[in-house]
Parts: C-alpha cells; structure tokens; sequence
C-alpha cells in the first residue's frame, strides 16, 4: 500500500469513528432523555449519525485504498454535487415555507383552522413559517449559491470536500431538529432565535466549519482579488455566529432535557433580543442576498458591475450602520430612550448604503435593459432590486419613533417584512435558481420560458395583494386602538379591531395563494429541467420586422 | 496623461481585497462597535432598571405557567409592554416598567398584538373567565382568532423537575435561596391548593395568590399553572393607589 492510500484509510477510519461516537452519545442522551422532545431529537441525531457513517463507509473504494493513493479529485472541475442538491433542497423548502404561510393567514381569519391540536396552533406553527422561509429556505439558499459563487469568482475547487458535506446536511439537520422542535413545543420564545440549546450548539459547529469551507477556498483561489459577492458572503458569515452565539447564551435545566433559561433577561434581554433580529434581517437577508446579487445580475445581464467604489462605499457603510439599527424595534417600549434614539438615528442613515446596493445593482443593467423586455429572470431581478429599495426606504420610515408609534405592534410590520422577503428575497432566490439549474444539469435552458414569466406575473401580484392588504390594516388598527370619540373615551374596543380586518386577511391569503402558486409552478419547471425535458413553446416576444415602422421619427410642425 | 499621476481611488482597498484575513478581522471590527456601544452599557448605567418595590421572582407555579407560555409561543400575538401613550395607559394600565421584567428569562415583550397586552392581565378577569376563554375563546369574545387551549386542563403539571428550573434560574442571576430551592415542589403544590398552609410561601414570595386555578382541585393540570402566571402578570408592582401614583411619577429611569 502506497502512502497515500494508508493516509486515506486513516482518515477513513477517524471519519467512521467519529460518526460512531456521535451515534454512541446520541443513543445514551436517548436513553436519558428526560423529556419526549428531547428523546425524540436525541432519535433524530442518531439516525443522523448512522446515516453518516454507512455513508462514509460505503461510500469509499475499498479497492484503490487497497491498492494504491486514490486519484485526487479533478482539480479542472468545479465541486457542484452540493449545489445541485441545494437548488432541489432550496425549491423544495421554498414550497414548504409558503404553505405554512398561507396557512397560518388562514388562521387569523378563520380560528377552526387551529384544530384544537396543541401542535397546529398558530402560536407553534408560526415559527415553523418563519424558520422555514428565513432559515430552510433563504439558509439553504445561501449556502448553496455561496458555494457555487466562491468556487467561480476564486476560480478554484471547493476545500475540504468532506467538510462541505458536512455543512451542506449539517443545516439540514439544523432546519429538521427546529421544525420538529416548534411543533413539539420544544422552544426558548426568542423571535427568530426559537431553538433551544442543543440545536443551537449543533448550528455553532456548522458554522464554524462552513467559515473554515469560505475562507479555505478563498485562500486557494487563482484570482488575486477577492469578488465583491464574497465580501458580504464572509461578513455574513462572521456577523451570524457572533450573533447567534451571544443571544443564544443559555443555562440548560438539564443536560438531558430540551428546556433551559436564557441568561439575558428583561431589559437587557430584549436589547439583545433585536440586536439578534435585526441583523438576523441585516446580514442573513440582506448582506448574503446582496451576495447573490452581485453575482447572479451582472452575470445574467451580461455587463460588469456598475461601480466599484460604490460597492466599497456601500458595503462597509452597510455592515457597519446594520449593527446599530436594532433598538428600532423597541420605541417607546422599557428600554432606555437614549438607546432608543440612537437605534432610531442608525436605521435612518442605513438607508444610504442600502440605496448603495441597490443603485449598483439596477445600473448594471446599464445597456442591457432591453433584457426586462425579453428575458423574464433580469425581469425577477429588476423587481427584487425595487421590493429591496422599497422596503429599505420603508424600514428606516418606520423606525422614526413618531411614525413607530402608530406602526408597532400592527400589521403593519408584518406587510413590512413581507414586502422585503417576497419581494427582495424571493424574487433574487428564483432568478437564482432559474440561472442555476440548467447550468447545472447541462440542459441549453429552462423547461418552459413561460412558466418563468408567470411565475414572475403571480409572485407580483402575490406581493402586491400581501403588501397593500397589511398596510391597510396595520394603519387601521393603530389608529382604531388610539382612537378617541368626543365623550373622551376610547372609542374602540380590543376585539372591534380584530373583527376590522377579516375582509384584508381575507385579501392577504388571496395574495399567499398567488405567491405559492407561482412557487408551485416553479417547482415543476425545476424538475422537468433536471428530468431532461424542453417544452415546445412560443417565444415570448416574437415582434415581426416592420420595414415602414423601421425609420427616424421627424418632427412634424404644427398645422 | 498617464494614468500613474492620477491616484487611483480606493488604492488602498486593493490590500484588503487581496487578503482574507485582513477583511475578515475588519469585517469584524465593523459590526463589533454597534453592539458593544449600545448593549454594554445597559448592564452599569443604574437607571436603566429603576428601583421600585414589589418585584420579586416567580413562585415555582407561576414560573412553570411562564414556561407554558413561552412553549405555546405566546409571544407571536400577545404584548408584555405597554408603552407610555395615553390609549395603551387607559386600555391596559400604568406603562410597563424595566424592572417589572427584571426575572423574566426570556424576556416575553413580544412584538405583535394581534390580541390585547398581557403585561397587566393579572386580576383583570376571574380565574372561570381564563379557563373557559383558553379552552375556547371564540366562547366568551366571539371576535376572537385566538386557538383552542382545551388540552391544557386535561393535562397533569408535571414537566422537569421545579427544583431543577429554579437551581438554573438562579444561575442565570434570579436571587432564589436555598430554602425556595429545596421547596420548589412542595410549594408549587401549595400554591394551587386552598387547604394547605400557605403561609411559609407567601413569606417568602410576598402576595403569592393561593387557590384552585382551574376549577378542578382534585388535579394540578397545566392549565392551574397558566393562569397562575396570566393572573401574577403585572400586579407585584403597585401602580394604582394614590401614594404609589406619587412614587411613581418619581422614579428615574430610561
């Protein structure tokens, strides 16, 4: 045996080894488990452990350690098994997320839908919604377009091959354990930050080694300069496990059980809170997505990015002002005001460099923008680029404590983050995955052009109807519960307001369905990409060649 | 004109471009600031958690109603900070104060009212009226989009073990003694059964309700635990009587 080959079955063994001993400890935390949630994830883990290990030994040519050094791998070729399983992952997260959105809206409008069951309530089912959109499905989608985007803009092969599994399902396994956790009641009650302590520490490994994948393959690359897209990549990053780590700082009952105390309280635990959820928002929705932009729009467009010293500008004002913009969530509320004020000061100055982003985004298109005309994805593009300035003008509007004031506690942030998520978020994550998948199973395009353009119309209208409808009625609730009458008292009562916005819950659903729709259509045209299909189909623009029409216009003078 | 007269702007940005770990510790260095100037503070400066009487830590009965609360996800509707406007002061009472969730861990404010505050829900509403409206809502506020919380009478209070969730309260900070330890699980019995002695643990935790919850005596159920915390919510700190309107128009905070 060659030493190569001993090397390889050394590390063969310690890979196997490992996987062992998590499948031990997850067996003897089963068999401990002093609570079912806990048992439960404790199975979950297990199978997890043992699906690694049958992987890692099957999955090894016994036959060239045997024999001699296994070929390493074709350094010529990109690394894309993960990011073909993200594309299909992220599709699928994609669905699942809407869904459980639409039917929790359908909830606040009709209660029966609560069933009775502990485990689909709203107050259970909503976290399941927000985690699987922000975390399945935006994380997933993060994760796999950073690792198709750093590989082409180092223009080298992914490092530690073996660890990027590792993060790829290791999120996975994250996004499984918070899903079944939620409906269990197996949560710490921290918007955005619900899992409780073992998941997050499993999250923490995964994190560090997907840092470890980023800036391994950053150091290997043949590029001197490192791409713009793969600024914001690290420092989202970095920002999201300095967060995680400090908001989740936790005391465990016990080290068999799902339940523990966070160690923030009160005041201080509130400002951490949103310190943790705004930039949960700042650099997972925002830094990473900008990411994606900065590759996907100049590559679809075909034009270079519109200004470097923008993206310089921008990016460094960007991650620094993000940080400060928490206290905006808590106006008015216990906090100290000079906090408060400060928050507020912050989030209006971010809005500059997130116009910055933006700006440098829709000029790429500078030469190009006959494409919104022809090509239905730089269409996605376009409007996600607008939903993203929207809601970024909105954002620091709302974070102005006069108009806070009558905003908080509505609707009014729930339209808010929508119009940010569907429209920023969804939007750049399709086009995405529209460029990806038939660069990544070798097919000339899509499935169906068509199918892209009403995904395009319904998802707009989706937004549309979802946006306007909560404007609505946050603005008519806020000002409903401050309402006086000319007696002196207040005029409405708590459950008045809530009966107020049937008719506009009604609408927002309708929109859901739109957007799930379209999602929907998506998934299917994914599937026939990758099954091989190409539907025969019109051209979308077919205009034909009018000789008359094909002149200069000649002002004409006035009879 | 050849281009070496004119600097190149952002020159210098090409060294942090080309090294990944000079943009990764800057990086870093940016998104540290923010935190560190606004949170940091919150743990010195003394006023941020003013000084007023009657907060104290929650009874082992309240605290697993809180953690019910908090396992049902409470939060995505309901509020626990009423904010000082005119409307929220008469709709729900005295605005909330820091110290009034000083204990809280989590921290429960919440960010969306989709139904009405809980920071002063307390001894608003019968016990009867909080069972019948958490085992069907639309029952009693037929308005409402609230779920069904049935299940919670019919389920016995058992949970971790109470002295365990106080020993990790109070190394999280909560100022329990050994003596409120020791009894966790004999007083979160007592609390919920008006023919024991209580008064050891009112001693210790000052104007502790005692009494059946849920309507059921022969059973301490999930739901006696709920509204045992719904009914503490907001009533340690005296914000009505005439004297503590006066103190309180005194305190310095925020």
């Amino acid at each position: 045996m060659h030493e190569g080959g001993n090397e390889l079955m050394e590390s063969l063994v310690s890979r196997a080894g490992l996987w062992f001993v998590a499948l031990l400890l997850a067996i003897f935390m089963f068999a401990n488990a002093v609570d079912t949630g806990f048992a439960i994830h404790m199975a979950v883990f297990g199978l997890a452990a043992l699906a690694g290990l049958v992987i890692s030994l099957t999955k090894s040519n016994y036959k060239v350690l045997a024999t001699s050094g296994a070929p390493p791998p074709d350094q010529s070729r990109y690394d894309d098994d993960l990011v073909r399983s993200g594309v299909i992952l992220t599709t699928f997260w994609g669905c699942v997320g809407f869904l459980v959105g639409l039917y929790i809206a359908l909830q606040l409008a009709f209660p029966a839908l609560n069933l009775g069951l502990e485990y689909t309530t709203f107050g259970r089912l909503r976290p399941l919604h927000t985690s699987a959109v922000i975390f399945a499905f935006g994380g997933t989608a993060l994760i796999t377009t950073s690792f198709y985007i750093v590989q082409r803009t180092c223009r080298a092969r992914l490092a530690l091959p073996g660890l990027a599994r590792f993060v790829f399902w290791g999120y996975q396994l994250f996004i499984v354990l918070a899903a079944t956790g939620y409906l269990l009641g197996v949560t710490q009650s921290k918007e955005y930050a619900e899992p409780e302590w073992y998941v997050d520490l499993w999250l923490t490994l995964v994190w560090v080694a997907y840092l470890a994948v980023f800036v391994l393959t950053i150091m290997k690359r043949k590029e001197p300069h490192i791409y713009v897209a793969n600024w914001f990549f690290l420092s989202f990053i970095i920002t999201v496990a300095l967060l995680h780590l400090v908001n989740n700082a936790t005391v465990p009952v016990s080290l068999f059980g799902s339940k523990s105390y966070p160690v923030w309280a009160g005041v201080q635990g509130a400002l951490v809170q949103w310190w943790y959820g705004h930039n949960a928002v700042g650099f997972f929705l925002t830094a990473g997505f900008l990411a994606m932009m900065y590759y996907f729009v100049p590559k679809q467009a075909e034009r270079p990015v519109y200004s470097y010293r923008l993206s310089i500008l921008h990016f460094w004002s960007l991650i620094f002002l993000y940080i400060w913009a928490g206290p905006h969530h808590l106006h008015y509320t216990a906090l100290p005001d000079w906090a408060q004020t400060l928050g507020m000061v912050f989030s209006v100055m971010l809005w500059m460099p997130s116009w910055g982003g933006m700006i440098n985004g829709l000029m790429t298109l500078n030469g190009a923008w006959d494409k919104v005309r022809t090509d239905p994805i730089i269409r996605m593009m376009v409007l996600s680029l607008a939903f993203y300035g929207m809601s970024t003008f909105e954002g620091p509007m709302m974070s102005i404590k006069s108009v806070n004031s009558l905003s908080h506690y509505t609707d009014w942030t729930i339209g808010h983050v929508h119009s940010g998520a569907l429209g920023w978020n969804g939007m750049i994550t399709f086009a995405a995955l529209y460029y990806l998948t038939p660069r990544l199973w070798n097919r000339t395009r899509m499935y169906s052009q068509r199918m892209i353009n009403w995904h395009f119309w319904l998802a707009t209208l989706g937004i549309v109807f979802y946006a306007s409808a909560m404007w609505v009625t946050g603005i008519m609730e806020g000002l409903m519960w401050r309402e006086y009458g000319a007696d002196g008292y207040l005029v409405n009562s708590f459950a008045e307001t809530v009966a107020a916005k049937f008719p506009m819950y009604l609408l927002r659903a309708f929109g859901g369905v739109l957007y799930l729709s379209g999602a929907l259509i998506m998934a299917f045209n994914v599937w026939q990409t990758i099954a091989g299909n190409l539907r025969q189909e019109q051209p979308l623009r077919q205009a034909a060649y009018d000789p008359n029409a094909d002149r200069p216009l000649v002002a004409a003078p006035a009879e | 004109m050849s281009s070496e007269t004119i600097k190149e702007p952002y020159a210098g940005h090409k060294t942090i471009e080309k090294n990944v770990a000079l943009l990764g510790v800057l990086a870093f260095g940016a998104v540290i600031v923010g935190g560190v100037v606004e949170i940091a503070p919150l743990f010195w400066i003394d006023n941020t958690i003013e000084k007023v009487a009657g907060v104290r830590p929650y009874t082992p009965l309240e605290q697993a109603g809180r953690d019910i609360y908090v396992r049902e996800g409470c939060y995505a509707c309901h509020s626990q900070m009423i904010r000082p406007f005119r409307d929220e002061v008469e709709r729900y009472g005295h605005y909330s104060l820091a110290a009034e969730s000083m204990y809280d861990h989590p921290f429960q404010w919440g960010s969306k009212r989709t139904g009405p505050d809980l920071a002063r829900v307390g001894l608003k509403y019968s016990d009867e009226w909080h069972v019948q409206h958490l085992k069907n809502p639309q029952s009693v506020v037929p308005e409402s989009v609230m779920p069904q919380y049935a299940f919670l009478a019919d389920r016995d209070l058992k949970g971790s073990d109470p002295s365990a969730d106080l020993t990790a309260l109070s190394r999280v900070g909560v100022p329990y003694t050994k003596t409120d330890i020791e009894k966790a699980a004999e007083d979160l019995k007592i609390q919920a059964d008006p023919m024991a002695d209580a008064t050891d643990l009112q001693k210790r935790y000052p104007k502790a309700q005692v009494r059946d919850f849920d309507g059921n005596p022969d059973r301490l159920t999930e739901m006696d635990a709920l509204v045992a915390y719904l009914q503490v919510l907001g009533t340690m700190v005296d914000t009505t009587s005439a004297a503590a309107q006066e103190e309180l128009s005194k305190v310095k905070g925020r």
